[in-house]
């Protein structure tokens, strides 16, 4: 996806301040490939879709975006892998890009 | 004859045990309650420990004396629990009991080795946990002799039980090394996954002010890979490395092993429980209540005791035919002993954040709600005396189980 692209479809969108998409409906592979670009990842790779295919039917079962430890044993990728795929924070870059809604944290 | 059969005789279980055995006929009903060991710990007292403050004997107590006579404690390792059978097999004598209801009550644990060189050379002689009575133990012994360096609390991983416990612990270091007139001679640093200091916004930002004060640093969104002995640091996955001469670290929390062995639990050996009714979401004659159900409020005493009426009174109506009841509405709440005799007290539940403005109790409160007070600290050193006295009987306590927004500033 173009950079160009990236940045129509991400004007388009309807983010609150921290860049999470205030309607989880609206997402589509576009949007998550825009919102990576906005992350920093310029191409999602298959791996990195694994964890977000795995983050949207989990966050549908549960009703919240999953946690790390749920990501590793759910897709079998390690956390480091999943720490160089989406750098920095991947639970809340992967909830960002599959539109899951902001990581709840814990208690 | 029918069993209710109860695992775990810590707090949940023997709150439980004495709760249940008010309600069941006992020419009915035989109450069974299995733990491993015979000693019942007053975990929240393993705070206090490395400082001195309590010592091993002040909080151990034979976990009989606390239950009531008419149940059977059977001490012996939990060896599988088969709940399509109604059914658990103990490790001592092969022994198999067929149960009509079942109580999981097995709490959580810490797991050390989920964390790569945790358990490495340096396990209670630089690196200490205080969630265990030996890691308390031996990092009293530790620091009775320090002379100072770099100190890093690390948290590995959340959620944890009692998740004030690690700030608490930051606190009374502080203090503890003022004391001692070293306070210079040591750099204080957290480093923890969240984004701050605590789980919960207002909270967090208050209890955040409170570390800066006390020149304590913090070290966020920190998620620990490794422990490197050889160069005495910790490193996260994106490779931010913090060196330590003392680490004490909250390990990984997971549930019992049994959990895990009886593909009963989630990624992290907790019981998926219903987060209103506390029923199993799998088996409608299993409840699960304290730190072993995955429900989203903290793992605290102060929890398994708010959800201890919920589930009696859910049992009860199973038992009768009725539906379960979703009264349990994650409340919980927590004095956080913060140093120099002062305590805080934070109040809340699944939807409301701790608030801060005042506790009303009647007859000791009021306590303040996120603010420093000496009162918070007596209720938090009055709490030893509850739990032993009151709170493990399941007997009434000045607390409501659902929570109340009275004297709270919204
Ligand atoms: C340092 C620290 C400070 C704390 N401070 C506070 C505080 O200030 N306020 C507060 O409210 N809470 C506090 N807590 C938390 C509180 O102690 C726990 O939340 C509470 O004890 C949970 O009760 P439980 O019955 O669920 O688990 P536990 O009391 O831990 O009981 C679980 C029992 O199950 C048994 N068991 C497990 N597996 C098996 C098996 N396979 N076979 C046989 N038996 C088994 C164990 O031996 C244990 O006795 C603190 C905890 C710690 C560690």
């Amino acid at each position: 996806m173009s950079t160009q692209t990236a940045t129509t479809i991400l004007e388009s969108l309807a983010l609150d301040e921290e860049g999470f998409l205030l309607d989880p409906q609206t997402w589509t592979r576009e949007i998550a490939q825009a919102l990576a670009q906005a992350e920093g990842i310029s191409e999602l790779t298959e791996a990195h879709w694994k964890i977000i295919e795995f983050s949207r039917e989990s966050a549908t079962e549960s009703g919240a975006s999953p946690t790390l430890r749920q990501i590793t044993k759910g897709t079998g990728i390690s956390t480091k892998e999943l720490f160089a795929l989406f750098p920095k924070g991947p639970a809340k870059k992967v909830a960002k890009i599959a539109g899951v809604g902001k990581p709840e944290g814990c208690i | 004859m029918k069993t209710f059969l109860i695992l775990g005789a810590g707090t949940a279980g023997t709150m439980v045990a004495n709760k249940m055995s008010q309600h069941l006929d006992p020419m009915e009903w035989k109450i069974v309650v299995v733990d491993k060991d015979e000693t019942h710990i007053y975990q929240p007292g393993l705070l206090f420990i490395p400082f001195d403050i309590y010592t091993r004997e002040d909080v151990i107590k034979p976990r009989r004396d606390y239950l009531p006579r008419s149940v059977e404690f059977i001490r012996s390792d939990i060896e599988l629990i088969e709940p399509g059978e109604n059914r658990v097999r103990l490790t001592h004598e092969k022994r198999v009991i067929n149960y009509d209801y079942l109580v999981i009550a097995t709490g959580s644990r810490i797991a050390p080795a989920e964390t790569d060189g945790l358990l490495d050379n340096g396990w209670h002689e630089n690196v200490f946990d205080f969630y265990t009575l030996e890691g308390a133990v031996a990092l009293s012994r530790f620091l009775k002799f320090w002379k100072g360096g770099r100190m890093v609390l690390n948290i590995a991983e959340m959620p944890i039980k009692c998740p004030v416990a690690p700030l608490e612990f930051l606190f009374l270091a502080d203090w503890f090394f003022h004391e001692r007139g070293m306070r210079d001679q040591v750099e204080i640093t957290l480093a923890t996954p969240l984004p701050g200091a605590f789980t919960r916004p207002r909270a967090a930002a208050i209890l955040g002010d409170m570390l800066e004060r006390k020149g304590i640093a913090v070290e966020a969104e920190f998620n620990i890979m490794e422990v490197d002995h050889e160069k005495n640091v910790i490193r996260s996955y994106d490779e931010r490395e913090i060196p330590f001469d003392l680490l004490v670290t909250i390990p990984t929390n997971m549930g019992a092993e049994v959990i895990e062995r009886s593909g009963m639990g989630n990624e992290l050996a907790f019981v998926p429980t219903d987060n209103h009714t506390l029923q199993s979401k799998q088996w409608e004659n299993v409840w699960v209540i304290g730190d072993a159900a995955d429900v989203p409020t903290s793992k605290a005493g102060s929890v398994a005791h708010f959800m201890l009426d919920v589930v009696i009174e859910n049992i009860l109506r199973h038992m009768e035919g009725l539906k379960p009841l979703p009264k349990f509405d994650g409340h919980a709440n927590c004095f956080i002993e913060s140093g120099f005799d002062k305590g805080i007290l934070i109040d809340f539940n699944y939807d409301v954040e701790p608030l801060p403005g005042k506790y009303p109790l009647p007859g000791l409160g009021p306590f303040s709600l996120l603010q420093e007070s000496s009162v918070n600290h007596w209720g938090k050193m009055l709490f030893r005396w509850i739990y032993w006295n009151a709170l493990l009987k399941g007997e009434e306590l000045p607390f409501e189980s659902q929570m109340s927004m009275a004297g709270k500033w919204s």
